[in-house]
């Protein structure tokens, strides 16, 4: 177990370097920060000033070095944007977007696995069509559709709920379901079908021969076998929320890591862009880490 | 009259498929009584299997249908009953055994807990269930029960596995046990002990067996009464041994005809000259784990030697590492003088073309995506000095009508063919190559007694033909005793015996050679139960 932790930490360090470089460089490549930040009329001496302060001024290099330096000491380097360590800026914002993910993903697992199984156990019912149906919309509808047809429905015609922002219970609604639809309907179509194959398997009919009642056969027999392939699934789609669900946060206003990003990246605050790409990587790790201890928990045949 | 424990009564079933009505099963009536054993005989495809799965509420419907008749239990009529009233019978009066029990025992969750929850379905209450599970581990013999208790299916043997589905199944000590195929992956000396062990559950409790089989070995190590089935028929039923010595209908006659076993030994000729394969202390390793320790042995040009053993011997190892499918890590494979172990790749690549095999499964080795002319002409563009383009189409039809299918067939697909037919594609395969030599591993084993004697038949004919060389690898006596010349035995990586088929089979040197053979099962009731008593006495002896 130890080992394996050590070899999946050393893999991902590698992958990391390699992501610093990329991004470093490849963020260099959209301008000069300095025309954004200072006001059209400022005089030349101001603006030298500013890349001096900076350290735009040194070959890519040595800039590049400088940074990887302050990186080993922790030092993601400081927003230009907000003036303050980058880290924070970063923190707070994955903060915002962990909880999205966390609170989305949390309802589409329930939904998608109880609706799932029940369709698998019997496929062609009325209630399997109707879910196959709705997840097959769900999973192919675009979601700046969706949240923008959302907010004219239920803040601007309806006025259930607010147009964007956060601050209640009531702000949170709009954008988990709109999240929600996308990840709900690809779980929905995964699990139902690992829950076919788990309940056309050898070990259900055993259970059947047993006397076992339909409900443990489908929720104790069929499911933990059936779940397997699925937590892949739902990594990938929590990863995916957690990189970023930059659409959904821009339009809801939600001050999350992919709104962040995509303002950092727009005012090339490249600390900013920096830090909240390897809080996103190293998120990505932890979830991939999560995902293989959920392999081993769930069967006794995989060990590490 | 008195009801029967378990009567079937005109059962017919049938399965709606895309391609019309299957008829699985037609007006099949039979009756099991209280401590009585009731073989179903049939061959795959038969409908042995579905009036079990009628029993037990396993059919699916749809697509299935149960067209007309009654399963009386206890003269009540179970096709009446609702579900929930079956799944109370299911497990407490009816259990079942089936024939793959890694596949049917739930691979997540503890053997402790799968025994244990027959139990609590049927209203025992949890300790006492987990109590009276691990007495069942103790009772069906299996070392460590209490450890066993908490381990996952995956960490018991083949042998081990059935025990546990058997101790599952007499949990609630049912008055029928229905066991499918119980021993059919089992190795001989594995099969011998469950069975017994069946059969001692069944003097304790009373319980009738159905047990459903293709073995005719089986049948007349432990039925008392035998139900034969074809094509969904029932065709022959009556006691055991009055069916075997005096069978009536020509299926059950030409079944027991087929059976491998009884055919006259080849008589050892003198074989001079050099051998075409001499194996010198072959050594193969895993890690720690040795496969092969050292195997050392001979085949002449035109003979059939015979490798058999129980899983984990070797034997298929041995195959693997002469193919160098796998690489050895010691010894000589020195065939028509040149050493195979040592061999370079591009030598080693002219020599795959004289060294074939033919798998256990042909469903597998067969590509599902090519023809039968594909997979067979392939030979040919590897090695294309074999036969040049233009010939390839009538080479194909050629060898499909030495190994006995239509020349037409070229065009169709491996999943259009039975398996016996499969096997002979892949028999027509191996010959496109023009070897010297085949390595048989387990060719016929997945087969139907009758299918398996055609291919047997066929092979031996090939043999003569073109003067061939066949290393048999098995783990069916009977099988090997009809068709090699010479028979090798593995034990653990080692060859313990070797020695001239008539020898081998009538005067066994070593001990392990004659345990193997008293366990292989003969389809004569009466030899059988001569057998069973001698063994009981080896038994008393021992102890």
């Amino acid at each position: 177990m130890r080992q394996f932790l050590g070899k999946r930490a050393f893999a991902s360090a590698i992958s990391l370097v390699g992501l610093v470089i990329l991004v470093f460089f490849l963020s260099r490549l959209t301008g000069d920060p300095t025309d954004l930040y200072l006001p059209v009329d400022a005089s030349l001496e101001a603006r030298e000033q500013f890349r001096e302060l900076h350290g735009f001024n040194d070959p890519l290099l040595v800039q590049f070095g400088r940074y990887v330096w302050d990186l080993l000491h922790l030092d993601f380097g400081e927003s230009i944007r907000e003036a303050r360590p980058a880290i924070d800026v970063v923190l707070q914002g994955f903060g915002w977007t962990l909880s999205l993910a966390v609170v989305t993903m949390s309802i589409v697992t329930v939904a998608a696995v109880v609706i799932g199984s029940l369709a698998a156990f019997r496929v062609g019912g009325i209630f399997d069509r109707l879910a196959t149906f709705f997840s097959l919309i769900g999973a192919s509808a675009p979601d700046f559709w969706i949240a923008i047809v959302a907010i004219v429905i239920f803040a601007v015609n309806l006025h259930w709920l607010p147009t964007s922002g956060t601050g209640t219970v009531w702000h949170w609604i709009l954008p988990v379901a709109v999240l929600f639809i996308r990840p709900f309907g690809l779980i929905l179509q995964v699990v139902r079908g690992s829950m076919i194959t788990a309940l056309s398997s050898a070990y259900v009919k055993t259970a059947k021969a047993k006397g076992v009642r339909a409900r443990p056969i489908i929720f104790v027999h069929a499911l933990r076998n059936g779940l397997l392939p699925v937590i892949t699934v739902i990594g990938d789609q929590a990863a995916a929320i957690l990189n970023g669900a930059v659409v959904v946060e821009t339009i809801f206003g939600f001050p999350g890591i992919g709104k962040l990003m995509i303002d950092s990246i727009l005012q090339r605050d490249f600390a900013v862009v920096l830090a909240a790409i390897m809080i996103s990587a190293l998120a990505i790790f932890i979830m991939n880490l999560l995902i293989d201890m959920a392999y081993a928990v769930l069967d006794p045949r995989i060990r590490y | 009259m008195a009801d029967h424990l378990l009567e079937v009564r005109n059962l017919s079933v049938e399965f709606h498929t895309a391609q019309g009505v299957v008829k699985a099963v037609e007006d099949v009536s039979w009756h099991l009584d209280r401590g009585e054993t009731l073989a179903i005989l049939g061959e795959s495809g038969s409908g042995k299997s579905v009036s079990a799965s009628a029993v037990m509420n396993l059919i699916d419907m749809p697509p299935g249908r149960i067209r007309q008749g009654k399963i009386l239990l206890d003269g009540k009529d179970l096709l009446k009953m609702t579900d929930e009233e079956r799944r109370r019978i299911n497990g407490k009066r009816i259990a079942m055994v089936f024939q793959d029990p890694l596949a049917h025992l739930n691979p997540v969750y503890t053997v402790g807990w799968q025994i244990a929850e027959i139990m609590r379905v049927h209203g025992t209450p949890q300790a006492d269930a987990h109590a009276r599970a691990l007495a069942l581990l103790k009772r069906v013999g299996l070392p460590e029960p209490e450890a066993a208790l908490n381990k996952y299916p995956h960490q018991f043997s083949g042998g081990q596995r059935q025990r546990l589905m058997i101790a599952m199944a007499v949990a609630m000590k049912p008055d029928i046990l229905i066991a499918d195929e119980p021993t059919t992956a089992l190795d001989v000396t594995v099969q011998a002990e469950v069975l017994s062990l069946m059969q001692e559950l069944q003097k304790e409790t009373g319980m009738g067996i159905l047990l459903i089989t293709h073995d005719l070995g089986v049948v007349a190590e432990i039925a008392d009464r035998v139900v034969v089935m074809n094509g969904g028929r029932v065709v022959e039923t009556g006691q055991a041994a009055e069916v075997y010595t005096n069978p009536q209908h020509p299926y059950t006659k030409k079944l027991i005809g087929a059976a491998p076993g009884k055919g006259e030994m080849p008589v050892e000729g003198d074989r001079d000259g050099e051998p075409l394969l001499k194996v010198q202390s072959l050594q193969k390793s895993y890690g720690a784990f040795h496969a092969l320790k050292g195997v050392t042995f001979t085949i002449m040009p035109g003979e059939t030697v015979a490798v058999v053993g129980e899983s984990g011997s070797g034997k298929s190892t041995l195959a693997r590492a002469l193919l160098r499918l796998e690489e050895p890590n010691g010894g000589k494979a020195i065939y028509r003088g040149r050493d195979l172990v040592t061999m370079a790749p591009k030598d080693l690549f002219k020599m795959r073309r004289d060294i074939q095999m033919v798998f256990q499964d042909p469903t597998q080795s067969l590509n599902p995506r090519m023809t039968v002319y594909q997979i067979i002409a392939e030979a040919w563009a590897i090695h294309p000095d074999i036969l040049p383009k233009s010939q390839w189409r009538g080479r194909v039809s050629e060898l499909l009508t030495k190994v006995g299918l239509h020349p037409e067939m070229a065009a169709r697909y491996p999943h259009q063919f039975s398996g016996g037919q499969r096997q002979r594609i892949a028999i027509a395969r191996a010959l496109a190559m023009e070897p010297s030599l085949i390595i048989c591993d387990e060719a016929v084993s997945a087969l139907d007694v009758s299918i398996q004697a055609q291919v047997i038949q066929l092979l031996d004919g090939l043999r003569k033909e073109f003067d061939l060389s066949y290393l048999f690898i098995a783990h069916d006596l009977p099988v090997v005793r009809d068709f090699a010349d010479r028979v090798i035995v593995m034990k653990a990586g080692r060859i313990v015996e070797e020695g001239p088929v008539r020898q081998v089979f009538d005067h066994p040197r070593e001990e392990y050679t004659r345990a193997l053979l008293a366990a292989s099962l003969d389809p004569d009731p009466n030899v059988q139960a001569a057998r069973r008593d001698a063994r009981r006495n080896m038994e008393t002896a021992v102890a």
